[in-house]
């Protein structure tokens, strides 16, 4: 899914137990971590709302920094779309929506 | 007691969707409004009313579910509005009860941080509390209460548990408050909605300790129905096997009803005196009635498929997987459970479209609705199927006529999704609205529950029966036995009747899609609703057939319509806007005359095209 293998490998001497970010949207499955930061950035994607909107759906469902997340399950048809486990809720989401939330990762 | 202690109190039932509130209200009032488990069950208010032990009447309100009470979406402005008291000639409640589910209480505390600020007493209703004891969760709840501000009742909804301390609670809370606070909420931007995040979180830090023994089954079953490959394999399954089961499972009984009707027929025919009369009460009322009142197993086979998905919480995972055909489709992720529904009957299904925040997701899901096939053209469907598709086995274990049935479930679901295509590719371009879905923990049925909403159902069905298809069915009656034929007559004496003369009008419109005049006549009443249709063909029969009463409805359908003409009335169904309660629907949720007009007129146009593809391939392939 995503191109942060090369990342996964040089950090992972430097700071074995500090993983790397990830956005969401380019998460796989089993990737877990905490949710660093929600964004309200311009990224180009038609949402069929604003950005800040999409930010405050995103925060009001419980995506906020602190977060424990883990992406347990995704779709057949372009991997779209993700469950994860937020805390203790099971959520399903868009990958496209999705962008906006960056995970620090566990594993390095 | 004073003058305060009698006078009725209002409290609002508020709280995250899917946390047990209309179980909450059922339990209150004594109320039967729909429970399942899934987000957005509950689209409107609904008020019952509740005393105390004191003699003093409470109104309870029941309201949509919602993460905050900045309203998005119909049925969240309907829990703002009713919390704010906004709407005109209204008050805010006099007590606000928080519903939360007590095993998922990080949300819910930042909505309470929001509900504070509306200025009204509140009162914390921790329900599902029977699953946080089987979890081992701890809540220190004297802590969490001073916190708060609110009193805190534990609660057992679907059992009953807590519901009159919760009673006295509201009381007492309603009587102590003597001044209200000011109305301070407004909407939060993404800081306050952070820092109030942040609060919740130290609540939960320091009063929730994380249970001992979590669920794990949910995560277990996910991992099988929630497979990519195997999930949706599953998925097919059972739909397969519940339609299959509407088909076959449902015979026994179904025989045994036909039996009675023909029986009770026959019994009317030996006391009452040849006349009209007779003919009123054999060929009018337990011909016609009789023919719909046969698929009432069915119906609840339907329903007790439905019921449990949707008690179980597979619903939200049908969703997930069927999510990219959706989206794909240009619909709506919420689009999904409207439109299951809508298998159970269109009007509910337009109506749960509520939960969908854009105007042109909800219209679109809205417009395409009617096309999943709805629990009234079981009837027209397997009336249709057992007269002309032959009973045979296929592959050893499906029925022939099961696969023909799944089939025009198939037609419904890939027109819905390629209608919805149409309309999105070229009306209203862009992209729908994010779409984020909680997949609520599984729960074992509850068989009360299950059996309530089945009684329900019945009783819904028998009722349709008795009001819309009995008189339809005395007039239809009237209509194909008068007038009388001339004497010296060549033709049945129907030909000659109202009946008669309407269906030989109209039938040559229909005749490219290989309608004779009965089917034709049928069509009209079958407008009221689409069961009606068969009732009609059941009367028109029999009144034409008054001589030769031998033999079901089916079997005589069998001896007179072809294959080709048989299959295009299934064709035709499929599409046709038979049904004046949905079109009345849409007219009230969209507040226009033009969408119900759209409709009528997309599905008229497929219904007739469909039709007419059909009779003519068949009649071309020899099934004339
Ligand atoms: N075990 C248990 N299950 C409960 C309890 N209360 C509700 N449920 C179940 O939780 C699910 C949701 O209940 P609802 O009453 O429909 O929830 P709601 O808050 O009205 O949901 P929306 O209308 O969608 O906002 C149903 O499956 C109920 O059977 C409870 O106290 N214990
Ligand atoms: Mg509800």
């Amino acid at each position: 899914m995503n191109n942060l293998s090369m990342d996964r490998v040089t950090m992972a001497d430097a700071t074995p137990e500090v993983g790397i970010t990830v956005r969401l949207s380019d998460a796989s499955v089993g990737d877990r971590g905490v949710i660093v930061d929600v964004r309200a950035d311009l990224d180009g994607k038609d949402h069929g709302v604003d950005v800040e909107e999409l930010q405050r759906r995103l925060l009001e469902f419980g995506f906020v920094e602190g977060a424990r997340i883990e992406v347990i399950h995704e779709g057949a048809i372009g991997h779209d779309p993700i469950a994860v486990r937020l805390d203790d809720m099971r959520v399903a989401l868009r990958r496209r929506d999705a962008g906006e939330v960056i995970v620090l990762l566990d594993r390095p | 007691m004073s003058q305060a202690a009698l006078s009725p109190a209002r409290v609002a039932l508020v709280g995250n969707p899917n946390s047990g509130k209309t179980a909450l209200f059922n339990a209150l009032t004594g109320g039967r409004a729909k429970v399942a488990n899934y987000a957005g069950v509950t689209v409107e208010r609904k008020e019952g009313v509740v005393t105390t032990v004191t003699g003093r009447t409470i109104h309870v309100l029941d309201l949509p579910g919602t993460y905050s009470l900045r309203a998005r979406s119909p049925d969240e402005v309907v829990t703002r509005d009713a919390v704010l008291g906004q709407l005109a000639g209204e008050t805010p409640p006099d007590v606000i009860v928080c519903v939360a589910d007590a095993t998922n209480l990080r949300l819910v505390l930042r909505l309470i941080l929001e509900l504070k600020k509306v200025g009204r007493p509140l009162v914390l209703a921790l329900n599902m509390f029977d699953i946080a004891q089987r979890q081992g969760l701890r809540i220190d709840l004297e802590g969490l209460s001073r916190e708060i501000g609110a009193p805190i009742v534990t609660t057992v909804a679907t059992r009953k548990r807590g519901i009159e301390e919760l009673v006295a609670q509201i009381d007492a809370t309603t009587l102590a408050a003597a001044t209200l606070d000011a109305q301070t909420w407004r909407e939060p931007d993404a800081g306050e909605i952070r820092d109030a995040h942040r609060e919740a979180q130290r609540l939960m830090k320091a009063y929730v300790r994380p249970p001992e023994r979590p669920d794990t089954l949910t995560g277990k079953v996910d991992s099988v129905l929630l497979h990519p490959v195997w999930g949706l394999v599953i998925l097919l399954g059972l739909l397969l096997v519940m339609f299959q089961a509407v088909f076959t499972g449902a015979t026994p009984l179904m025989d045994l009803i036909d039996a009675a009707m023909t029986g009770l027929g026959g019994l009317v025919a030996q006391v009452l005196p040849e006349g009209l009369l007779r003919s009123l009460i054999v060929d009018g009322i337990v011909a016609g009635v009789g023919s719909v009142l046969v698929f009432l197993p069915q119906i609840l086979i339907l329903f007790f498929f439905i019921i449990m998905l949707e008690d179980s919480g597979y619903m939200a995972r049908a969703a997930f997987l069927m999510d990219k055909i959706m989206g794909g489709a240009g619909l709506h992720g919420r689009a999904f459970i409207p439109l299951l529904s809508s298998f159970a009957c269109a009007i509910p299904g337009i109506m749960s479209t509520r939960v969908i925040d854009n105007k042109r997701d909800r219209l679109t899901t809205i417009l395409v609705a009617p096309l999943m096939t709805c629990s009234a053209r079981i009837p027209v469907y397997t009336l249709i199927i057992g007269a002309v598709i032959p009973h045979r086995t296929v592959g050893g274990i499906f029925s022939l006529q099961g696969l023909v049935m799944f089939g025009l479930y198939a037609a419904g679901i890939l027109s819905a999704l390629g209608v919805s295509f149409v309309m999105r590719r070229f009306f209203w371009r862009g992209m729908s609205e994010p779409f984020m879905m909680e997949l609520p923990t599984y729960k074992k049925p509850d068989p009360t529950n299950v059996a309530r909403n089945l009684l329900m159902r019945g009783q819904i069905f028998m009722s349709r029966a008795g009001r819309i298809i009995l008189p339809l069915m005395v007039l239809v009656w009237f209509l194909s036995t008068f007038p009388y034929a001339p004497a010296g007559a060549t033709e049945p004496a129907i030909d000659y009747s109202f009946a008669g003369m309407i269906g030989h009008f109209i039938q040559p419109a229909l005749a490219p899609i290989g309608f004779n005049w009965q089917m034709s006549v049928a069509l009209v009443p079958g407008m009221a609703a689409r069961e009606v249709a068969v009732a009609a063909l059941g009367t028109v029969y029999a009144v034409g057939d008054a001589e030769a009463a031998t033999g079901g409805l089916s079997a005589r359908l069998a001896a007179q319509w072809s294959l080709a003409s048989g299959l295009s009335f299934l064709a035709w169904y499929v599409f046709a806007p038979q049904c004046v309660a949905t079109l009345g629907v849409v007219k009230r949720e969209t507040n226009s005359w033009l969408w119900p007009a759209v409709m009528f007129g997309y599905m008229i146009t497929l219904a007739y095209l469909a039709a007419l593809i059909v009779y003519q391939v068949t009649v071309a392939l020899g099934g004339g």
